[in-house]
């Protein structure tokens, strides 16, 4: 398989922190991979992310060590533009993403791809065709400081996903969605893998982490501590030791399988998985 | 006693938009109620009626059986403490211990009591270590805690969280939990808007739905969970628990996780 990003001995220092947040994390990202970082708060998920998109060591300051190498080339060798190009970054708080020097959210969303100086009849059927996507035709008009948490987010999606990036690194981008809302931006991240772009997604929300991840990564204090497929970490109950809660499927069947002394195949992450086990391994 | 009630409450913003219509909630003194709905279906906006942050264009909201038309929001804040649900909307001080204990310098307390309640809601919400750090150096997660720490150090009757999970892990909804375990054993009225139905489950009695500018359903957690109509109408989901059991084909209604173990024992 491709590797499309690779993290070799990183290691970050906030300028005026005692010790570094993280050292020696390593992990290689294959292409068209969804993977799930998740941990405590604190350990840095957004720190990475910050490095992946070179935020760090641009605008925020501090010791950094180690590599990224981005598509086979050290992510220090990328200009500004070609690295936007590649990777998309969406925060954790909209309101900082959104320019606020833009008067309407279609403007808003096209803004990156001005910059990059596509044609003017590209960026605008680039712009219709996300704002589809994310079902906020409603709001292109709209001044986009004057919309609510969740719409705000899903502009700030917008003008990240319009870029068409490679790789796209999303922290927490439902926090202020509700279970709906949160759903369609999981199916959009769905749609993104189905077109094989690599997905990062920082994420407190476990029961999507396991319907939508293939691989999860477990960050705790210094480093990462759990990093495999998404059904064999999330099943395991040494997440929780990481601040990292089970998912309620699997933490059900765990419960179940210690209780009534049954063997389940697996242990299931996703509600489908557990009625099919349920039957089998209780008889009901 | 009746801590909270709204009668046939309108608000409409200054735009001519309106966000809520004829809503009527009566909460009493001591429950734990999780208000659930849709963005955009008037949670927000009816919480904040209840402390007198916003004022309905017709209706009465009554804070203790008492009108609040003539009070002022200040005074109706001192019962009722609404903890915002972006922490940067309410967090001005330099020092955390400073934003806890500011209103209460405002209401010329002795120097020992401020200090004996800001101990007490800092150790409650764990950040008791964090007392000299500027709350904007702290990440989002823990800025929320600062929040509440100030609602719990002003003694409020009645608090209302909102969205007070968003962005926690695992480490800060146990906290929550014993908050809210605390607040409800001192008699304290807890209110929560939140889209976290796990949340809900596991501390709150009784659920208010809104949608369509209004309340439309009202019940126990379980009844709630298993009104499929209700569900329906304000586009939630059922929670995990209560779907698998739906789905396993048992007829009662469970939507706590160590319910279901029970019945499958």
């Amino acid at each position: 398989m491709n590797t499309i990003l690779e993290v070799k001995n990183l290691g970050f220092k906030y300028q005026l922190a005692d010790k570094p947040i993280f050292k020696n994390l390593n992990f290689k990202v294959n292409k068209g991979e969804f993977i799930g970082l998740v941990g405590k708060n604190g350990v840095g998920k957004t720190t990475l992310c910050n490095i992946l998109r070179g935020i760090i060591p641009e605008f925020i300051k501090g010791e950094i060590r180690g590599d990224v190498i981005i598509d086979g080339k050290n992510l220090n060798e990328y200009s500004r533009g070609v690295l936007a190009e590649k990777i998309g970054f969406v925060f954790q708080n909209p309101f900082i993403q959104i320019s606020g020097i833009k008067k309407t959210v279609f403007d808003e969303i096209a803004f990156g791809l001005e910059n990059l100086g596509i044609e003017r009849d590209e960026m605008i059927e680039r712009t219709n065709k996300i704002l589809k996507q994310l079902k906020i035709e409603y709001l292109k008009d709209k001044h986009p400081t004057q919309l609510s948490g969740g719409q705000s987010q899903r502009v700030a999606l917008a003008s990240v996903l319009v870029m068409e990036p490679e790789i796209i690194l999303v922290d927490e981008p439902t926090s202020q969605l509700d279970p709906i809302g949160t759903e369609e931006v999981f199916e959009t991240l769905g749609i993104l893998k189905e077109q094989n772009c690599t997905v990062i997604l920082v994420e407190h929300k476990i029961d999507l982490i396991c319907e939508y991840a293939d691989r999860v990564i477990v960050m705790n204090d210094g480093g990462i501590v759990m990093d495999g497929k998404t059904d064999d970490i999330m099943s395991n109950p040494i997440v929780e030791n990481y601040g990292v809660p089970m998912s309620k499927v699997s933490k059900l069947a765990y419960l179940l399988s210690k209780q009534n002394d049954v063997v389940f195949d697996k242990i299931p992450t996703n509600v489908d998985e557990a009625i099919n086990q349920f039957r089998k391994g209780l008889n009901l | 006693m009746k801590s909270i009630e709204l009668k046939n409450v309108t608000f409409v913003y200054p735009n001519g938009f309106s966000a809520v219509e004829n809503v009527n909630i009566s909460i009493e003194k001591g429950e734990k109620v999780a208000i659930i709905g849709q963005n955009g279906a008037g949670k927000t906006t009816t919480v904040k009626m209840m402390n007198g942050l916003l004022r309905p264009k017709s209706g009465s909201v009554f804070v203790d059986e008492e009108d609040i038309i003539n009070k002022t929001t200040a005074t109706v804040s001192k019962k009722v403490g609404y903890v915002f649900q972006n922490p940067g909307d309410q967090l001005f001080n330099s020092t955390v211990y400073d934003e806890i204990s500011y209103t209460l310098k405002h209401d010329k307390m002795s120097e020992d009591e401020i200090k004996k309640r800001v101990e007490y809601a800092a150790r409650l919400c764990h950040i008791d270590d964090k007392l000299n750090i500027n709350p904007y150096d702290l990440p989002f997660s823990m800025r929320k805690f600062v929040t509440i720490a100030i609602v719990i150090a002003n003694n409020c009757d009645v608090i209302i969280l909102d969205e007070p999970t968003a962005g926690q892990d695992l480490f800060g909804i146990t906290w929550l939990k014993e908050i809210i375990d605390e607040l409800h054993s001192n008699n304290k009225t807890v209110i929560t808007i939140t889209h976290d139905m796990d949340f809900v489950i596991d501390n709150f009695e009784r659920v208010i739905v809104m949608a369509h500018k209004n309340v439309i359903g009202d019940g126990k957690v379980n009844e709630i969970f298993w009104d499929f109509e209700t569900i329906e109408d304000a586009a939630i989901k059922q929670p995990i628990i209560a779907e698998i059991t739906n789905k396993l084909g048992i007829k009662e209604k469970i939507v706590k996780l160590e319910d279901l173990l029970d019945y499958l024992k």
